[in-house]
């Protein structure tokens, strides 16, 4: 009894840690899957039930009743939901989304020529928040209770309380209206556009391969502003996550005897506990740029910034089917993949969490 | 529990009642428990802030004809885009010539009426999937916890918008689809506190004496994660208020004339270099309110979940 009790013990503690971090990979990757498919699910659920007419949009309403039915059969209308679904699902796996009725172009096309916008503005608001959301965390929590603590978590609670179109708003009209420290809507001013040839799709990246300094600060002018309103809510976020993680940290021995050690305060904080709050850190930030990506919705609609929230809005706006879908599910699939990454990140990262 | 001095204690009247630590009843003993929360709302300044915005928001609902100083939809085309302060107009008028502190007013009710229906679908429909999932366990809860992890890994507002955009614009269909996109949080948190209480040894006492499941689950189970859920309503508030904003902003909400504070600002937008007090004064008003649910909901978690209360 106690012998087979032994070697299974031992057998146990002989899985190779490799093993089981693949293990744990393939059960995240199967979730992931499941949820990839979900996601088409609701998606082609929702493109059924839109007050649309697919057919229409194609064929025009002059079309005659064969031509019509023509077009009715060829995009599978007639098949049962679940073989429609299947078609669906077969389309997209090669990146096809059909044509957008509002450019009469593939949807995967467009959406690959605004992405890039988008993904430049939340990256930039996400290294804002980062620069300006740790260290207020840390003060924050090296603080606690005192009057910085609340300064920092009132700031936040700011943040988590407006909305982001009208603090878009207001910061166009005093920064742009009334103080004329940055560019107005749009990426560059409009003599600058299409000057720089298309590399990344990202202007402050191709403005600076292109070696042209003027056009890179005209589009720092112009995406300071949004980036800093988006990053604000990275911002909030961070901070407050910070705080907690420090926190924690902080009420640790190992803290008390790097201090008993004699090590300076700015050491034991800054290196000793942030080093170790780094970690988690990283799960945060990488779900905050998730985040970012979708609430990038509003604010591009107030920045007039081509990227992919402004693209599903306009075709929303316009009950443009195809293009709707698409971009849900581009942007669906970069938030789960987000996710995902953020998760194995950590498990990779701490070997605690295996 | 406090303990009131003993003077006070033979004092009959209702502070005593209050301060009873004996209830007599089980009204006492839930007026007790209130109170006490109330004292201790009554110590964190911020949280009786947020509170008292929302009375106040509340109160302004109730009484928005006697508040408003003019009808919210009625348009004057000669007294267009006034300043704050003219006369008659508290606030400025907007591009029909309409008051624009009377529509705040009155849009007061819209907000009010998104978050309480939103309030009452999305957590009880996280409960009852929470519930069943964790009580029923086995495939059932499988397939549920699998669905609600679905929709969590969601972009929340695109979806929303897609819903809508599905459903058609409207303020009903707003509603719906901010419900459709908050519930899974709930259903989470109600699974995970049936798994803790279905195994407490109350319940296989009650359900020896012949108690059977929906006797359990309703009477047991749900009033055990009420505050729970009550604390993570109280913090969702804002977010929902700030997307059914967002998609009243985007025209896919309430539609005109509704006095919505999104909608507001939408129109406002055209003007907002010229005429800023447009676009600012409903969003000041949803600034406030949420600000106000933010609060409250910070310090509703100190009160009601004090083992939660330090992340």
């Amino acid at each position: 009894m106690t012998d087979t009790l032994g070697t299974a013990g031992r057998r146990r503690g002989a899985t190779p840690p490799l093993f089981k971090l693949a293990r744990a990979l393939a059960a995240t990757l199967l979730s992931v899957l499941l949820t990839i498919i979900g996601l088409l699910f609701v998606t082609f659920l929702i493109g059924r039930v839109m007050p649309v007419d697919p057919v229409l949009a194609i064929v025009g309403e002059r079309a005659s009743q064969e031509m019509y039915e023509a077009a009715y059969r060829s995009l599978g209308l007639d098949q049962p939901l679940y073989v429609q679904f299947w078609i669906f699902l077969k389309s997209v796996a090669v990146g096809d989304f059909g044509m957008s009725t509002l450019t009469a172009r593939p949807v995967a096309e467009d959406v690959l020529r605004v992405f890039p916008a988008t993904l430049e503005l939340a990256t930039l608001a996400t290294i804002i928040g980062v620069c300006f959301g740790v260290p207020m965390g840390v003060i924050s929590a090296v603080h606690e209770g005192r009057w910085p603590d609340h300064l920092v978590r009132l700031f936040g609670l700011f943040g988590y309380s407006m909305p982001v179109f009208w603090i878009g708003l207001m910061g166009l009209l005093v920064f742009y209206g009334i103080l004329g420290w940055v560019g107005g809507p749009g990426r560059l001013d409009i003599y600058y556009e299409d000057i720089i040839p298309p590399v990344t799709g990202m202007i402050l990246i191709d403005s600076l391969i292109a070696g042209d300094m003027t056009i890179f600060w005209n589009a720092v002018s112009h995406i300071i502003l949004p980036a800093s309103i988006l990053g604000y809510y990275s911002l909030a976020y961070i901070s407050r996550m910070t705080r907690s993680f420090m926190l924690e940290q902080l009420s640790q021995e190992y803290i008390t005897t790097a201090r008993v050690k004699g090590l300076s305060e700015r050491a034991v904080i800054w290196r000793h506990a942030l080093g170790n709050v780094m970690i988690p850190l990283i799960t945060v930030v990488a779900l905050s740029y998730a985040t970012l990506l979708e609430g990038s919705v509003l604010t591009e609609v107030i920045f007039a910034w081509p990227g992919i929230g402004q693209y599903i809005t306009n075709a929303l706006l316009s009950a443009d089917l195809n293009a709707v879908l698409g971009g849900t599910v581009v942007v669906g699939l970069v938030f789960i993949l987000l996710n995902l990454l953020s998760d194995l990140l950590y498990k990779i990262v701490d070997p605690r969490a295996r | 529990m406090m303990r009131a001095p003993d003077t006070q204690i033979t004092r009959p009247g209702l502070r005593a009642w209050l301060n009873s630590d004996a209830p007599a009843s089980r009204f006492q003993a839930r007026m007790i428990q209130l109170y006490l929360g109330w004292l201790k709302l009554r110590g964190n300044p911020l949280a009786l802030i947020g509170f008292l915005i929302i009375v106040a928001l509340v109160l302004m609902a109730i009484f928005a004809p006697w508040l408003a100083t003019a009808e919210p939809s009625a348009q004057d085309l000669g007294q267009r885009l006034l300043p704050p302060g003219s006369a008659g107009h508290l606030l400025g008028t907007d591009e029909l010539g309409r008051d624009i502190w009377s529509r705040i007013v009155y849009g007061s009710r819209i907000t009010l009426m998104i978050v309480t229906l939103v309030a009452v679908t999305a957590p009880v429909f996280g409960l009852l999937v929470g519930t069943l999932a964790g009580y029923i366990g086995g495939w059932v809860d499988e397939v549920l916890m699998r669905v609600t992890d679905i929709f969590l890994a969601f972009p929340k507002l695109i979806l929303a918008l897609a819903f809508v955009a599905a459903l058609g614009a409207g303020i009903e269909n707003a509603i719906l689809a901010i419900s459709l996109t908050a519930w899974p949080p709930y259903a989470r948190i109600a699974r995970a506190e049936t798994l803790t209480i279905r195994n407490a040894d109350y319940i296989a006492a009650i359900s020896l004496q012949g108690a059977g499941a929906l006797h359990i689950i309703t009477r047991h189970v749900w009033p055990m994660c009420l505050s729970s859920l009550i604390v993570r309503v109280t913090l969702d508030m804002a977010g929902i208020i700030l997307t059914a904003a967002g998609l009243g902003f985007l025209g896919l909400g309430a539609q005109p004339p509704m006095p919505e504070w999104g909608a507001m600002i939408s129109a406002g937008r055209k003007f907002v270099l010229d005429q800023w007090w447009v676009a600012t004064m409903p969003g000041l008003a949803i600034f406030t309110v949420s600000l106000g649910f933010n609060l409250l909901g910070d310090g509703l978690r100190d009160i009601l979940d004090p083992k939660k209360s330090k992340s």
